[in-house]
């Protein structure tokens, strides 16, 4: 992970738990010693070993910058050395409990803004976090375990990191370590074996993060996807794609949704990729109804992963056949249109004016299937 | 008559035909495909794969009576160490099926569907997303569902709390099982 601090802005790799124990700082430093026997320069900008003897341990080798002495009221209380770090500037730094808050007196009032700083200084850092600690997940975490943490962090802190790593370990072996002592010392064992470390609040918490970690996979496949369809589209030359690649016709109105569904669907069966077109007349004012359909519309695409493509044009078969074609679209799927008004009466369709200008793509009419007078039972009990 | 009025009033009624033409669609009725009626807006949010007939059915009879559009909204939980426009494709495989049937539900019983999705850190984040940028008059939620999964009991008295709204919630009774599930779809999805 370390690279030579430059001009860079470092890189944040978290390691993210259920709970304090599972081994996320244990984990953390053994990569620490793992860049530093490639080579580089690593240091513990802040480490909480909670006394277990087994974290200090595998601490024992790698240099730490001293934490220093801020005394706020009548106390002094011991904080992280964020101007140190930043002299010392190391090519990797270590920094443990990321949602931690600081002591007023220091330079930022939560740890995460430390660790932005550092970033900022091109110094790449590992650091840990329980997923009690994050801010939208904390209530519902509160009513799971019923325990409420007081220091959370906001989302998009973890959403800015470049790696997250989920330690994961089964409730009961977590609660073997913790009966072992391995967790929190004899005297606190008790309390916290009755409280927060109940078999069925660690079961809830596990859930909770390996869910993220299950869509993490689907997501992560289908980002790769993405980054493959916009290169394609950069190269204007390119070769037509080999693979499928459906094209859904849609307008700013309910029934599109459907659509778009459906084409969705059938993306996934032929592993696809989908791209969403609205051809939108020039100068053409959107009433409200449209303007809330376009962006629900917006939010299907982007949940679903398709991509939206919005074109303006008077010339309705040209701008298809110009999308369909960049994007090397070997299906196009269209709604049933309304009927033709006036003259429009005697032009060729759009379906037959698409298979004359795009031959070999399939184009193809969904249905409302809710109009089928016939087919499977509506029933479901 | 003479010449120039005959053709003058032909000429009129060609025009008056070609207009009408073109103002009317092929049996008599203006276009009314892209329109919903001007109503009321009742949400019907869900998170998994099945909701609850009586949530359900109580929408559907909502929105006979007072002429109302049905807006079922899928909640999809996007996870923490994702940014929050990541594609979700393992949940849509679940909530799509669903948003699918209860539209195709509500629609043969002539009731008007426009369906959402909402996206957030969790369900009620989801929700109140949804709620910052469109107005429903009345949301109406079961009271049955797996807590853990979507909407939970606190998720409930938040809505109750914050959401200017009115909030229909339903709890069948304990032998009320029947759901609406991807099995009520007509054809395949």
């Amino acid at each position: 992970m370390a690279a030579p601090a430059d001009s860079r802005r470092g890189r944040l790799k978290v390691f993210i738990g259920m709970a304090a124990g599972v081994g996320k700082t244990y984990r953390m430093l053994l990569e620490g010693h793992a860049e530093q026997e490639a080579g580089h320069d690593v240091v513990i900008g802040l480490l909480e070993t909670h006394g277990r003897a087994e974290t200090e341990r595998v601490a024992e080798g790698l240099a730490m910058v001293p934490r220093r002495r801020v005394r706020y009221r009548d106390t002094v209380v011991e904080e992280m050395d964020l101007p140190s770090i930043l002299r010392r500037k190391p090519e990797l730094c270590l920094i443990d409990e990321l949602a931690h808050t600081n002591v007023p007196g220091t330079e930022h009032a939560k740890r995460f803004e430390d660790i932005e700083a550092v970033l900022d200084a091109g110094i790449d850092v590992l650091s840990s976090l329980n997923v009690q600690h994050l801010e939208s997940l904390n209530d519902h975490i509160t009513e799971l375990s019923g325990v409420r943490v007081r220091e959370t962090i906001p989302d998009a802190i973890l959403g800015r990191a470049d790696e997250v790593v989920l330690i994961d370990l089964t409730p009961e072996a977590l609660l073997d370590r913790l009966r072992a002592g391995k967790v929190y010392p004899s005297e606190r064992i008790d309390a916290a074996l009755n409280n927060f470390f109940k078999i069925e609040n660690l079961s809830a918490l596990r859930e909770v993060a390996l869910r993220q970690v299950a869509e993490e996979v689907g997501a992560k496949r289908l980002t790769t996807e993405l980054i493959g369809s916009r290169e394609e589209s950069l190269a204007a030359d390119a070769p037509q794609a080999v693979g499928e690649r459906l094209l859904a016709l849609i307008e700013p109105y309910p029934g599109a949704q459907r659509l778009v569904r459906r084409a969705w669907r059938s993306a996934q069966r032929l592993g696809a990729g989908l791209d969403l077109l609205w051809v939108r007349v020039p100068g053409k004012e959107l009433s409200g109804d449209e303007q809330r359909s376009l962006a629900a519309l917006r939010q299907l695409a982007s949940v679903l992963g398709a991509r939206m493509i919005e074109e303006e044009s008077d010339d309705l078969t040209s701008a298809i056949v110009e999308v369909a074609s960049r994007r090397g679209t070997t299906y196009i799927l269209i709604g049933g249109s309304r009927p033709a008004r006036g003259l429009a009466r005697l032009r060729t369709p759009l379906p037959q004016r698409l298979m004359q200008r795009l031959p070999g793509v399939d184009v193809r009419i969904v249905a409302d299937r809710s109009l089928r007078s016939s087919g499977g039972s509506m029933e479901s009990v | 008559m003479s010449v120039g009025v005959t053709v003058a009033v032909a000429c009129a009624g060609a025009l008056l035909g070609i207009a009408a033409g073109y103002w009317l669609p092929p049996h008599g009725r203006r276009p009314a495909r892209n329109r919903l009626p001007e109503g009321r807006r009742i949400l019907l949010p869900f998170t998994g794969d099945e909701i609850s007939r009586r949530s359900f059915e109580a929408a559907v009879r909502l929105a006979k009576a007072e002429n109302a559009i049905i807006m079922p909204a899928f909640l999809a939980q996007v996870p923490m160490n994702l940014p929050l426009e990541t594609a979700l494709p393992v949940q849509s495989a679940r909530g799509m099926p669903l948003l699918e049937a209860i539209e195709q539900r509500a629609s043969s019983q002539g009731v008007p569907v426009d369906s959402r999705v909402g996206r957030g850190r969790s369900a009620r984040d989801a929700l109140r997303k949804l709620l910052e940028v469109e107005h429903f008059d009345r949301i109406i939620v079961s009271a049955d569902e797996d807590p853990r999964a979507g909407l939970s009991y606190e998720d409930l008295r938040w809505m109750l709390d914050r959401v200017p709204a009115e909030i229909l919630i339903l709890r069948p009774a304990p032998d009320d099982t029947r759901r609406i599930s991807t099995e009520a779809l007509k054809g395949h999805f």
